[in-house]
């Protein structure tokens, strides 16, 4: 039997590697993806878990995650269109209207 | 042993996919990544005894998100795409920290200590197939979030909708 750390070490990484895409990339798209990446990592986690203490709650959340990560995809990428749409920008660096 | 040598597979795949994606130049490259990496974690799932769960990754992430974000990727500008920066300047500093984040989840595991154990056994699931159990746990004990749920995603159509339409 995998020791149940393993999971949990292995969704850490991915989880990390998301954070790092998120923080490092220029473009948006690849930005959302490794908001993707994380959410996943997560649900890994959630199903070793549901499955070492023996319990569904683990995956009736992971159910729900994928919920909001579609919903999350969809309303993102549309935000993305409509910023394309506006300015010709998919880079964090050239979108500077709200002076931040 | 066996069971051992598949897990260690599926994680070295998994970590070299997913820097992969997000140090790919070509953003299609990176999607195409993404949609093996969805497989690779329905494999896990199955690994885990979610059957469900691992036919809802394949048809919700692979066939549907990831369909999502070919489309858009079709109106972005790929040949600027390809010769532009790919990271911010201060990547070192975002590295840095996902390093530390690391190191903090290391030291919170080595302090685990496992809760006691539900119901669910791998038996008493498999006496009455995966989807049921889940199901008539979802439908009884969550059926307001499941009902939350829904409302979620109607705000996502109609936001798509509003956000993504000609302004007139």
């Amino acid at each position: 039997m995998v020791p149940l750390d393993w999971y949990i070490g292995l969704s850490a990484v991915i989880f990390v590697i998301g954070v790092v895409g998120f923080i490092i990339r220029r473009n948006i798209l690849i930005m959302l993806m490794s908001v993707e990446l994380m959410l996943n990592s997560v649900n890994i986690s959630l199903v070793a878990f549901s499955h070492y203490l023996q319990d569904l709650r683990g995956q009736i959340f992971v159910f729900f995650i994928i919920t909001v990560a579609a919903a999350e995809a969809a309303i993102g990428l549309a935000i993305l269109v409509a910023l394309f749409k506006n300015k010709a920008a998919v880079h964090t660096d050239e979108i500077t209207e709200m002076k931040g | 042993m066996l069971p051992n040598l598949f897990f260690g597979y599926f994680a070295i795949v998994m970590v070299v996919l997913s820097l992969l994606i997000i140090t790919r130049r070509n953003p299609v490259h990176s999607v195409l990544w993404m949609l093996v990496l969805f497989f690779h974690i329905a494999g896990l799932y199955l690994f885990l005894n979610a059957e469900f769960l691992a036919a809802v990754q394949v048809i919700l992430y692979a066939g549907a998100i990831l369909v999502l974000f070919l489309f858009v990727i079709m109106m972005l500008n790929l040949k600027e795409e390809i010769t532009a920066e790919r990271f911010i300047g201060e990547w070192p500093i975002g590295v840095a920290l996902g390093i530390s984040i690391i190191m903090l989840v290391y030291f919170a595991l080595s302090k685990f200590i496992q809760g006691p154990v539900g119901q669910y056994t791998i038996e008493a699931i498999n006496k009455e197939t995966h989807t049921k159990t889940i199901g008539r746990v979802l439908y009884t004990e969550y059926l307001f979030p499941f009902e939350i749920a829904s409302l979620i995603l109607l705000i996502a159509i109609v936001g798509a909708i509003v956000l993504a339409k000609k302004r007139g």
